[in-house]
């Protein structure tokens, strides 16, 4: 789960990490009210959930109040990347004279959390990281003890931070190291960290992504979920609960098992059709659940054709075929083709179950395959 | 041979009571895995699958020579759940639950590395030596007993690829299933140094997918350390970057690292063949043997 910048600039101030002086905003005149307050110049931030804000035109400073009333006409009601602006952040700028990087992130590869510190801040960090690694000092630390304060104070020299600033920075960093474990966050960032012409540091930007699989015992954190979605079929598998993703093709596909379902995409693309989506139903779906997935890719205009791809292990084929036969009973007419290929657990009772006169089916899932990007084209002839 | 688990291979399940605990301990006793306790806080004394259930792992390796367990505790518990595993040294523990947070398997890993136990997953169909024993989910009818190893991110995968195998008459020394969380006990490398010791293992098939670099690490391996071919897979080829797709793993970063191409590069490199479909890759393994 990903906390908007306001939420997250929240969390950080309540740990102790300093942040400018802000406003959350819904309408033009609250924003001019949040720059008069604040005092000139200040930001208007969009609080959306893209990358690249600033770049997108999300992202806009004001000195006065005319110019703060055209930013925010500018910024709130925008389309960003496909999503709606409807709040903004206004914050007092900060006079910086340096900005610096530090984040909190799972090494997966190491299996060990690593904190990351750079003096080039304030610019895109994956192209530091890509473009000169060597920029980013990095230090892995035990899960079991935590960041030991010589270690925040170690990647913080070896960045090439020094001077009176440096044991500030580095006690910024142990606090978002901190705030990091106990909220069991993925990442914790800040980029930039300014430091001003008096040797403060504040946090201009504030980013931070919650692991999803601990928000049970996060419940402070849980009630901060405002999930956006680029499109009402997003906001469809949100409610469902699906992993799903569009994708720009005609071909519809559900799947049990993320690489099972990967591999059907991949399979698709090779007999020369093109994926409309990928659509994972989990481990031991319901009946109602796979009718649940089957409306979903139904409601993709996109879609001309549907493979249903399932290989039962903890999934049962006789709940897959009961889920198909549901949610298609409920047509007159079948509004694209399905295809259907069941495997695995129960997958014979699925079959003698399945309703043959409602979809196709398929022993191999190549034949599945084939036949599904088929049903695609003849559409489309 | 086999590689992790045999005949011999005496399990304990943790939270046998619960329904899935109880339903899978049911289908690896018919399958012949050797089950000889269960443990679940609270429900010591009860019997659930025919065999008894201890309120702890300890008691349950005391009482009955357990040398395996296998884990079916909700995601809240089970990293307390792995813990408890690994203090008792048992010689493998096999971690079903998906959803177990990530910071808890990081403290886990710590723990682990301090261990001699073989941790599989968490998030994972678990292990099977056709034939002999199974601890997990895996559909047991679709395996035969042969000499191909099996390594696999994804489960359904894992079914995939074994039915092709089986279906051309291929049987499997033993299939490991590792999961795709982003941390894992046993990893491509630990699953192939396993195989490379097997003598019976004649060839190992690995089934990949975006996101960590796992399988670039498993093809730096397989170019320095491994006489027995492999074959693979990787899963995701047409994966947008930047969308997550099921997995926490299975991502693309859009960075180059971590892609497909990445993968299959690495692979290729290292002298191992990458079907572009499933059924390519059981056409190697078959030119293997």
């Amino acid at each position: 789960m990903r906390l908007h910048e306001y939420q997250a600039k929240g969390v950080f101030s309540d740990a102790g990490i300093p942040t400018p002086d802000s406003r959350l905003a819904t309408s033009v005149d609250e924003v001019v009210d949040a720059g008069d307050d604040l005092g000139y110049p200040v930001a208007v931030k969009a609080q959306v959930h893209v990358g690249g804000r600033g770049k997108a035109g999300g992202i806009e400073i004001a000195t006065n109040g005319e110019e703060l009333r055209e930013a925010a006409e500018s910024i709130l009601g925008m389309d960003l990347k496909g999503y709606h602006v409807d709040r903004v952040l206004v914050e007092a700028a900060v006079d910086f004279v340096d900005e610096l990087y530090l984040g909190v992130t799972m090494d997966r590869s190491e299996g060990e959390p690593v904190a990351m510190v750079s003096s080039e801040g304030g610019v895109d960090i994956e192209t530091v990281a890509e473009e000169t690694p060597d920029a980013i000092a990095r230090e892995h630390v035990d899960p079991a003890f935590g960041m030991h304060p010589y270690q925040a104070r170690k990647a913080v020299y070896d960045a090439g931070i020094d001077g009176d600033v440096a044991s500030d920075v580095s006690s910024v960093l142990s606090t978002l190291y901190d705030l990091w474990a106990d909220s069991d966050a993925s990442e914790a960032e800040i980029n930039p960290l300014m430091v001003t012409d008096g040797g403060e540091v504040v946090a201009a930007d504030a980013v931070m992504n919650v692991d999803d699989d601990a928000l049970f015992r996060q419940p402070d954190l849980a009630e901060m979920e405002e999930e956006s979605y680029s499109d009402d079929l997003e906001r469809k598998a949100g409610e469902y609960g699906f992993d799903y993703v569009r994708l720009s093709g005609n071909v519809g596909i559900i799947g049990n098992g993320a690489g099972l379902v990967m591999a059907t995409l991949d399979l698709v693309d090779h007999y020369g059709g093109a994926p409309a989506n990928f659509l994972d139903i989990g481990g031991g779906a319901k009946a109602e659940r796979v009718a649940n997935a089957l409306d979903m890719v139904f409601a993709d205009d996109n879609v001309d054709s549907v493979v249903f791809n399932i290989f039962g292990g903890i999934t049962r084929g006789d709940e897959v075929a009961r889920g198909i036969n549901e949610a298609l009973s409920q047509f007159d007419e079948i509004p694209k083709p399905v295809v259907v290929r069941l495997a695995g657990t129960n997958a014979s009772e699925g079959m003698e179950i399945l309703d043959t006169e409602l979809v196709q089916v398929e022993r191999t899932l190549e034949e599945a395959v084939q036949r599904a990007v088929a049903n695609a084209e003849e559409v489309n002839s | 041979m086999s590689v992790l688990v045999d005949d011999d291979t005496r399990v304990v399940v943790q939270g046998i009571t619960g329904g899935e605990g109880k339903f899978h301990a049911e289908q690896m006793i018919e399958y012949g895995t050797n089950v000889v306790a269960g443990a679940v806080p609270g429900k010591g004394g009860q019997e659930v699958a025919g065999v008894p259930v201890y309120d702890t792992v300890h008691e349950a390796v005391r009482r009955e020579d357990a040398d395996a367990s296998v884990v079916f505790v909700p995601p809240a518990f089970a990293g307390d759940a792995l813990f408890e595993a690994l203090d008792t040294s048992l010689d493998l523990v096999v971690a079903i639950t998906e959803g177990i947070p990530t910071q808890d398997m990081a403290r886990v890993n710590r723990r682990l590395s301090e261990t001699d136990t073989h941790l599989v997953g968490p998030n994972c169909p678990g292990v099977i030596t056709p034939g002999a024993a199974k601890l997990g989910i895996l559909p047991g009818n679709i395996f035969s007993a042969g000499n191909v190893g099996l390594v696999s991110r994804s489960g359904t995968l894992t079914y995939q690829v074994v039915d092709n195998l089986s279906n051309r008459g291929i049987g499997q020394t033993t299939a490991i299933g590792i999961g795709g969380d982003p941390i894992i006990g046993t990893s491509f490398v630990d699953a192939l140094e396993l195989f490379e010791a097997d003598e019976e293992t004649e060839a190992v098939a690995m089934c990949g997918e975006i996101g960590g670099e796992d399988e670039e690490q498993a093809a730096k391996y397989i170019a320095r350390e491994m006489d027995t071919p492999v074959a693979a897979f990787i899963a995701g080829r047409t994966a947008p970057p930047g969308k997550r797709m099921g997995h926490a793993g299975a991502i693309v970063s859009g960075s180059g690292t971590g892609t497909a191409e990445s993968k299959i590069n690495a692979l290729n490199d290292a002298g191992v063949p990458v079907g572009a479909t499933l059924e390519e890759v059981a056409d190697h393994i078959e030119g293997f043997l």
